[in-house]
C-alpha cells in the first residue's frame, strides 16, 4: 500500500473508534428498552441508526479533509461525524439528549451539527446535497481552497435533489464531492428493485463529471478515490461523483427484525466485516504489530467510555429551554 | 428614521434597490433564482443587478428549486448571506423540504451554533386570472412553521427597509411580495404601488405592525395588497360616517400582537382581510390575539374577509369574487358597525 503509514493508522484508528462507539450505544440503546421494546423508553430514546460496517466510507475520506472542509451526512451519521473530528463527547451527550450536547439536545442523533469541524445531517434523505453545493459556493466566492462533501445513501440517488445538486454543482464547477454509500438496502427495499442501473457512479456521465466506483468496502479504496477527487476539487477542477459498495452490518434501525436479509446475505456480511479485514491486512503487511492493535483498542475504547460517561453524568436541559434558539 | 424625500418609485424598484444598496455594503450578500440575471427577476425584483454586479454575485440557477434553494441554506451556513428567488411561492410544493425541515430548523438543531441568514423572496397574490398554480398567497403555511420570519410589504417604502432588514438578519426571512403592489407595467396595480422612497439605505424594522391610516370605529388588521383594497374601503367608508383603522402588519413573524391589541382596545372592532384560505390561517390567528388581548373591549364577534378555502379559480368573475375586495370589506364593515 502506497499510503503514508499515519494515514493507514489513523484510518484504523478511527474505524475502532466508531465501531467500538456503534457497539456501547447499541448496548445501551437495547438493555433498557427490554424485554418490551418501546421505543421511547430509556436513556436513549427514540430511532438510532447504526453505521457499523459502513466506516471505510468515512475513514477513508478523514486523511485529505482540512480545517474548514464541510461535511454533510445522513440520517445514519456517526461514522462520517466521528470520522470528521465531530467531539464525541458532546456528539454523545446530544444522542443521550442532555445540555452538554451538540445541540443541548434539540436535534438527537440524526440531527447533529457542528461548527468546527464544520458538520451537518440531516433525517430527510438527500437534504444534505444541495446543502453541500451551496457550502462549496461559499468556498469559491470566498476564496479558500476548502470542499464540501456530501455522504449520501443509494436510496437519495432516486431523490430529485441528488439530480438537481449534481446538476448544479457541475454546472457551477462547484468544489463538492459527493459520495454515495451503497449498502444495497433502503430500509428494506433492496436497490436492485429501486434503481435503474447497477451503479450510480454511472449516472454522473450525465452531468459531465468523473464517476468513480469503489467495488469492495475498503478503506485503502475510498482513500485513493477520495483523494483524488478532492485534489480536483481543492485545485478547480469541479465535482465528482464517488459510489462505494458498503454493508450495513445491523438493521435499518436499531429494533429492526432486519428479515429482509436473507442469514446467508448476513452471514456473507459478518466474513467480510471491514474492520476485521483491514486489521488483519495491516498485521500481514506489518503495518501494525499484535501490541499495536492491542493499545489502539484500549485506547479508542477508553475515548468511546469517556465520552458516554461525559455524556450519562450531563444534566438534562431545563424543560422550557425547548423555547430557545428557535431564532438567533 | 430617513430623511424627507420627494422621489418616487415602485415597489419593485424598490426592492432592487434595496438588494442593490447591500450587494454594494456587504461583499457576502449574493441574489440567486430562476431568471434573476439578464431578465432582472420575472418580477423586476433583481432589475439591473447583473449589470453592476455581474454573474458571481447575481446568479441565474437551474430550475431546480431543491438545488439551489438548499444551495442557498449551505451558503448561509458558510459566511455568505443569500437571497434566494422561489418565483412564485406556489412552486413551494418542489422545494419545501428545503425551507421548513432544514433552512426553518437548523439553528435550532444545533443548539444555536450555525445560524442561517438568507432571504428567500417570493411573489404571491392573484387577480389576475393566473389560476390556482400561479395565485396562492400562502403566507399562512410558512408562518405557521416556527423556525423563519415571514415579512408581507404593502408599499415602496416598507418594501426598501423590510428588504434590507431581511438581508441584515441572522434568522432565515421569507419575504413575499404581492404583485398587485409592485408596479409592474404589465399588471393591474393600486395608485399606491408607486411611492416615496428615500435614496439612502435604511431598514424597516421586523415584527412592527404600522397604522396606515387611523380610524376610530373599526380596525382592519391586514397585509401585503389587502392593505389597499382596505385603505380604498376605509376612504368609501367615510362617506357614511365610519372611521376605519387600517392596520398593516407588514409581518406574520413576528406578528405585531401588541400593535394588533392595542387597536382594538381603541376601536372596539376588529375585521381581519386576509387573502391567503380563509381556514387555519392569519385570520384565525389575529382574531384569537385580539380575544385573549382585548376580549373585553370586543363590542363585536370578529370578521374576516379571506379567500374561501377553494383553490384560486381562473375565470375573472369567479376569481374576483374569491379573493377580498373593496366590497366585501365595505359589506363586512357594515355588518361589524351597524350590528
Amino acid at each position: 500500500m502506497d499510503i503514508p503509514r499515519d494515514h493507514l493508522v489513523d484510518m484504523y484508528e478511527t474505524m475502532v473508534k466508531i465501531r467500538r462507539f456503534e457497539e456501547r450505544i447499541r448496548e445501551i440503546y437495547f438493555e433498557d428498552k427490554l424485554p418490551a421494546f418501546d421505543i421511547a423508553a430509556g436513556l436513549i430514546p427514540g430511532e438510532m441508526h447504526l453505521s457499523a460496517g459502513q466506516e471505510p466510507v468515512a475513514v477513508g475520506v478523514k486523511p485529505h479533509l482540512k480545517a474548514g472542509d464541510a461535511i454533510t451526512a445522513t440520517h445514519r451519521p456517526h461514522h462520517v461525524a466521528i470520522a470528521q473530528g465531530v467531539d464525541l463527547k458532546k456528539m454523545a451527550a446530544e444522542i443521550f439528549g442532555r445540555e452538554t450536547g451538540l445541540g443541548h439536545g434539540k436535534g438527537g442523533h440524526m440531527h447533529l451539527f457542528s461548527v468546527e469541524p464544520n458538520f451537518g445531517c440531516s433525517g430527510i434523505i438527500g437534504e444534505g446535497m444541495p446543502v453541500a453545493c451551496g457550502a462549496a459556493l461559499a468556498f469559491s466566492r470566498r476564496g479558500t481552497d476548502n470542499v464540501a462533501l456530501s455522504f449520501f445513501g443509494d436510496g437519495a440517488a432516486n431523490q430529485g435533489a441528488f439530480h438537481e445538486s449534481l446538476n448544479l454543482a457541475a454546472t457551477w464547477n462547484l468544489p463538492v464531492v459527493f459520495i454515495c454509500e451503497d449498502n444495497g438496502y433502503a430500509i428494506s427495499v433492496p436497490k436492485a428493485a429501486a434503481t435503474a442501473i447497477p451503479n450510480n457512479s454511472d449516472r454522473a456521465c450525465a452531468y459531465g463529471i468523473p464517476g468513480v466506483l469503489v467495488e469492495d468496502n475498503d478503506p485503502v479504496g475510498v482513500y485513493e478515490a477520495v483523494g483524488e477527487a478532492i485534489r480536483r476539487a481543492r485545485s478547480g477542477g469541479g465535482p465528482t461523483l464517488i459510489e462505494v459498495k458498503t454493508d450495513r452490518l445491523w438493521g435499518h434501525f436499531e429494533g429492526d427484525a432486519d428479515a429482509y436479509r436473507s442469514d446467508e446475505f448476513k452471514k456473507a456480511m459478518a466474513e467480510r466485516d471491514p474492520l476485521v479485514t483491514f486489521g488483519r491486512r495491516l498485521l500481514d503487511e506489518g503495518v501494525l504489530s499484535e501490541s499495536d492493535v492491542d493499545s489502539i483498542r484500549e485506547r479508542m475504547y477508553g475515548e468511546v467510555e469517556e465520552a458516554l460517561e461525559f455524556a450519562q453524568s450531563s444534566p438534562y436541559p431545563q424543560p422550557e429551554d425547548a423555547l430557545n434558539h428557535v431564532f438567533a | 428614521m430617513t430623511t424627507a424625500t420627494d422621489r418616487k418609485l415602485t415597489t419593485q424598484k424598490a426592492i432592487a434597490e434595496a438588494i442593490a444598496l447591500e450587494l454594494e455594503r456587504d461583499e457576502s450578500v449574493l441574489v440567486m433564482g430562476e431568471d434573476v440575471g439578464v431578465y432582472g427577476g420575472i418580477f423586476g425584483s433583481t432589475e439591473g443587478l447583473l449589470d453592476r454586479f455581474g454573474p458571481q454575485r447575481v446568479m441565474d440557477t437551474p430550475i431546480s428549486e431543491t438545488g439551489f434553494i438548499g444551495a442557498a441554506v449551505g451558503a448561509a451556513v458558510n459566511g455568505l448571506r443569500p437571497i434566494a428567488e422561489l418565483m412564485f411561492v406556489d412552486f413551494f410544493g418542489v422545494c419545501m423540504d428545503q425551507i421548513y425541515n432544514n433552512m426553518a430548523k437548523i439553528h435550532y438543531f444545533s443548539g444555536g451554533n450555525v445560524k442561517v441568514p438568507m432571504v428567500l423572496m417570493t411573489a404571491v397574490g392573484g387577480g389576475y386570472s393566473d389560476a390556482g398554480q400561479h395565485s396562492q398567497t400562502l403566507w399562512g403555511t410558512f408562518a405557521h412553521l416556527p423556525g423563519m420570519k415571514v415579512v408581507v410589504p404593502s408599499n415602496p417604502y416598507d418594501a426598501k427597509g423590510l428588504m434590507i432588514s431581511a438581508i441584515r438578519e441572522d434568522n432565515p426571512v421569507i419575504y413575499m411580495f404581492h404583485k398587485g403592489v409592485l408596479g409592474l407595467g404589465w399588471m393591474t396595480n393600486n395608485p399606491r404601488a408607486t411611492g416615496p422612497v428615500p435614496e439612502e439605505a435604511y431598514e424597516v424594522p421586523i415584527g412592527k405592525a404600522a397604522i396606515a391610516r387611523p380610524g376610530n370605529d373599526v380596525t382592519v388588521a391586514t397585509v401585503g395588497l389587502s392593505v389597499h383594497r382596505a385603505l380604498d374601503a376605509a376612504e368609501l367608508l367615510e362617506e357614511k360616517g365610519i372611521s376605519a383603522e387600517v392596520l398593516d402588519l407588514r409581518s406574520l413573524v413576528p406578528l405585531d400582537r401588541e400593535a394588533i391589541v392595542a387597536s382594538v382596545r381603541k376601536t372596539h372592532r376588529l375585521m381581519v382581510v386576509d387573502e391567503d384560505y380563509q381556514s387555519f390561517g392569519m385570520s384565525g390567528e389575529v382574531i384569537t390575539t385580539a380575544v385573549e388581548g382585548a376580549f373585553d373591549y370586543l363590542d363585536a364577534p370578529p370578521v374576516r374577509v379571506a379567500t374561501p378555502d377553494v383553490p384560486i379559480p381562473y375565470s375573472h368573475p369567479l376569481e374576483e369574487w374569491t379573493l377580498p375586495s373593496v366590497r366585501r370589506i365595505v359589506a363586512g364593515i357594515e355588518r361589524l358597525t351597524t350590528g
